[in-house]
């Protein structure tokens, strides 16, 4: 088994404005399992915690992530102390 | 090239006349304001709070900003994008483009507008008589958007 599968890896998650409403934070620090090494792997871990996760991450729902402040791709990587953002389509101007 | 996110309220004239005095090669000088309206889709809107991601919003406008520069003949621009409570009549964005001419500041112009409204991160929540509502993206902006790829 390689040495990433095993080891935990923490990453900050940010969430914005109707998913920060309905998931009651704006921030939290989570700590993933070895197996998750990517923005799919990651809200697929998030519903895995159940309601509301589940439901608004679901698939087909529109929700956008960024990583680092880049905007990403499901295969986008997700590594050890990286800020991955999760919020909806954007609507300023 | 200067992007700001402010709460603050701009001065579009003065922003303006700042520019055309910054460079004598400026020929042109096309510019867009954003208005928040008091109705949207058939509701009245008593206000609007706007949301951002602060260090990202910066990032994605300065990215907006640097493609404009690489596709059309452009000496400056200015993308001011206010967050915070708003009010029907207040100005919510401001885009300055100068130019040698006017068909690249008019094109440049409408492209940082495409650009901004599909890729900042920026979040509208509506306050209406029924309780707030976040607003939801519009195809039409995604389209408007994509006619420059």
């Amino acid at each position: 088994m390689k040495p990433n599968d095993v080891q935990t890896s923490t990453v900050e998650v940010l969430y914005f404005a109707r998913l920060r409403e309905i998931f009651g934070r704006d921030r939290e620090q989570v700590e993933l399992p070895g197996h998750v090494h990517s923005v799919a792997g990651l809200t697929e871990w998030l519903r895995s915690r159940g309601e509301p996760w589940q439901r608004e991450l679901a698939t087909g729902k529109p929700v956008r992530v960024a990583v680092n402040q880049e905007m990403a791709a499901p295969d986008t990587p997700v590594r050890h102390g990286d800020e991955v953002a999760l919020f909806p389509p954007v609507t300023g101007g | 090239m200067t992007v700001r996110v402010q709460t603050e309220d701009f001065d579009a004239g003065a922003e303006m006349a700042a520019m055309r005095r910054s460079n004598p090669k400026i020929g042109a000088i096309a510019s867009f304001v954003g208005v928040v309206r008091d109705i949207n889709e058939g509701t009245q809107v008593a206000q609007m709070t706007l949301e951002h991601y602060p260090g990202m919003t910066e990032k994605a406008l300065e990215q907006i900003v640097a493609q404009a520069s690489t596709r059309w003949d452009i000496y400056d621009v200015l993308v001011v994008h206010r967050v915070g409570t708003l009010r029907p009549t207040d100005q919510i964005v401001l885009v300055v483009v100068a130019s040698a001419h006017r068909g690249d500041a008019f094109q440049a112009c409408e492209f940082l507008m495409d650009y901004l409204k599909t890729r900042a991160p920026f979040w509208k929540k509506e306050t209406t008589p029924e309780g707030g509502r976040w607003v939801e993206a519009r195809t039409a902006d995604d389209a408007a958007a994509g006619r420059w790829s």
